[in-house]
């Protein structure tokens, strides 16, 4: 058990994000995490690595309970993160950007053995012909990777991955997904976020469902799509795809 | 050590070297007197450097450290008759700790609300000095004529305060090239970028932070210190002046800010046509409006100053140039 969150609830003003959520990740599994906007995914996430301090329940990493531990002491102890809308360190280049994980994750290396690292994981991202150039120059398909190297180079136990594949093209998209594998191939834990839906359920051993801020299903990916409670989350009313079909009758289209 | 091997290092630091070796090889009193002015705001800019440069944090009030260490160095040296060096360096100590203090306070503040917050500390310590017994009220202190015999007279004292300077802005050039180029640097050039994915990514923000402040802070105070020995008296309208306090952000962006060599020729440019402008009878009294016009334009035009300009328009210079 890599991560274990207890009963998290988080209240901004009047609305209530999270409600007693609990679930558990396994080491070396991918956790899909998803939700309609508004959900509370991205919350979840922000409570977990400590961006914000949950108004009760408890994370426990690795048996060490991190709640309300600021994101710095999160991340040196082995826990990395993708962000939704990238935040790459616009005037620093492609290399020391990945070096600041290096430099600053669970290994805390000096600058010399961490640009050795960036190096590395500018290799395994693609992004290696592009290090000296300055973040804020990339792409966006480039700057998700260069999200993800950042995130690597730390040498995470855990990743929370926050819609990598948003905003990527079909063949950027397969790519990602080879990559997200070959990271879990290295014995990394992922937690992700994700709304392009077939990736999700090829790429995760277990999905877990938010719906205004409460868990409402948990299981294997083939048992969250049928789960009802899901497909009215998505859709308002489970008998909505019938319904529709069924009113679409020839005269009407005519 | 790499640094050695460096260009970028080499640039500044010989400069700074060759400049103060070729005053006291020409030893005329009219020049020392115009290179300790100099090199006074290249020190002055270098360290706000690490504040607003590195660190991304802009200080409108940090000529607070300069009135303030400067002030207890020249207190020390005054009242307690310890040596110059030793009263110098622990004006900047006192600078460096008060840092600390209104750090943990005023580093949570970011952006204009942090520079808001920096002249309110200036202004209150402008306040309390001028209130303040130990330190002569707002008559200030005088340097004791007997302190001279140690260095065998006035002339002797200055020159020997000159090259204190001289030493001091080397090695705060020296510190910045470090901190830049060091794990902790980084750290700091990450928080100027977007400080909550710095934490995110494991940089302790808020340590990083206070000791970006403090190393700004201590080299002001021990600049202070020789400053106002050289001048033989502080009082509290020299040492808080709001407006020197803006024109060492002018240099620091002219020349380019986060850059190590920026904020060394900035202060020497502005300060070559600061003298010029208060030497020609049409601008002398429009020295500081001129200062703003600068601000206005560099901010517009060239926000990255005339190093990072460089280094944006040259891509080979990045290498070179620091």
């Amino acid at each position: 058990m890599i991560l274990e969150v207890r009963g998290v609830s988080k209240r901004f003003g009047g609305l209530q994000a999270l409600t007693n959520v609990s679930f558990t990740l396994t080491a070396g599994r991918i956790l899909g995490l998803i939700g309609p906007n508004g959900a509370g995914k991205t919350t979840l996430f922000n409570v977990i690595n400590g961006v914000y301090a949950p108004d009760g329940g408890q994370v426990i990493f690795r048996e060490e309970d991190i709640t309300g531990k600021p994101p710095y002491e999160v991340a040196q102890r082995g826990l990395a993160r993708t962000y939704q809308v990238v935040r790459p360190l616009q005037e620093l280049t492609v290399r020391e950007n990945v070096m600041v994980g290096a430099c600053f994750g669970r290994e805390k290396h000096h600058k010399a053995p961490a640009a050795h690292i960036a190096d590395e994981v500018l290799a395994f991202v693609g992004l290696a012909k592009k290090a000296d150039l300055l973040a804020g120059s990339l792409n966006v398909a480039e700057k998700k990777r260069l999200e993800m190297a950042r995130a690597l180079a730390a040498r995470p136990y855990l990743l929370l991955l926050d819609e990598v594949l948003a905003g990527l093209n079909p063949s950027e998209i397969s790519a990602m997904i080879d990559t997200v594998r070959q990271i879990r191939d290295q014995g990394i834990t992922i937690f992700m976020i994700e709304h392009v839906m077939q990736a999700l359920m090829t790429l995760s051993d277990e999905v877990i469902v938010l719906d205004y801020g409460e868990l409402i299903a948990a299981g294997t990916p083939e048992e969250v799509v049928e789960d009802p409670k899901v497909i009215e989350a998505y859709l308002g009313d489970p008998k909505i795809a019938q319904r529709l079909l069924a009113q679409e009758s020839p005269d009407s289209l005519a | 050590m790499k640094a050695l091997q460096r260009f970028g290092f080499w640039l500044p630091v010989l400069f700074i070297l060759i400049w103060g070796l070729y005053i006291l090889t020409v030893r005329q009193d009219s020049a020392r007197e115009q290179a300790f002015t100099l090199l006074m705001f290249v020190g002055l800019a270098s360290s706000l450097n690490i504040l607003l440069g590195y660190t991304g944090y802009v200080s409108f009030g940090h000529i607070v450290f300069f009135g303030l260490g400067g002030y207890s160095g020249f207190y020390f040296l005054s009242a307690h008759n310890l040596p110059l060096l030793l009263s110098a360096l622990l004006g900047g100590v006192v600078s460096a700790i008060l840092a600390g203090l209104i750090g943990l306070a005023v580093l949570r503040l970011r952006g204009a609300y942090f520079a808001l917050a920096t002249i309110g500390v200036n202004e209150a310590a402008r306040a309390f000095v001028s209130n303040f017994e130990p330190f002569g009220g707002a008559t200030g202190l005088f340097v004791n004529y007997s302190v001279y015999q140690g260095f065998g007279g006035p002339g002797p004292a200055l020159w020997r305060t000159f090259i204190y300077l001289w030493l001091i802005v080397l090695i705060t050039v020296i510190i910045s090239y470090v901190i830049k180029n060091s794990r902790f640097g980084l750290g700091l050039l990450a928080i100027r970028e977007d400080e909550d994915a710095a934490m995110v990514m494991g940089v302790k923000a808020p340590r990083a932070k206070t000791l970006a402040f403090m190393f700004s802070a201590f080299f002001p105070g021990v600049i202070g210190t020789l400053y106002f020995f050289k001048n033989g008296n502080v009082e509290p309208g020299d040492a808080f002046s709001l407006h020197m306090s803006i024109e060492m952000l002018v240099m620091v962006m002219l020349g380019g800010m986060g850059t190590v060599f920026g904020p060394v020729i900035g202060a020497v440019a502005y300060q070559g046509l600061r003298g010029f402008l208060l030497t020609s009878p049409l601008f002398k009294n429009l020295h500081l409006a001129i200062a703003g016009v600068f601000l206005l334009l560099i901010v517009l035009f060239v926000p990255a100053g005339a190093i990072g300009w460089l280094r944006e328009r040259f891509l080979k210079l990045r290498k070179v140039l620091e």
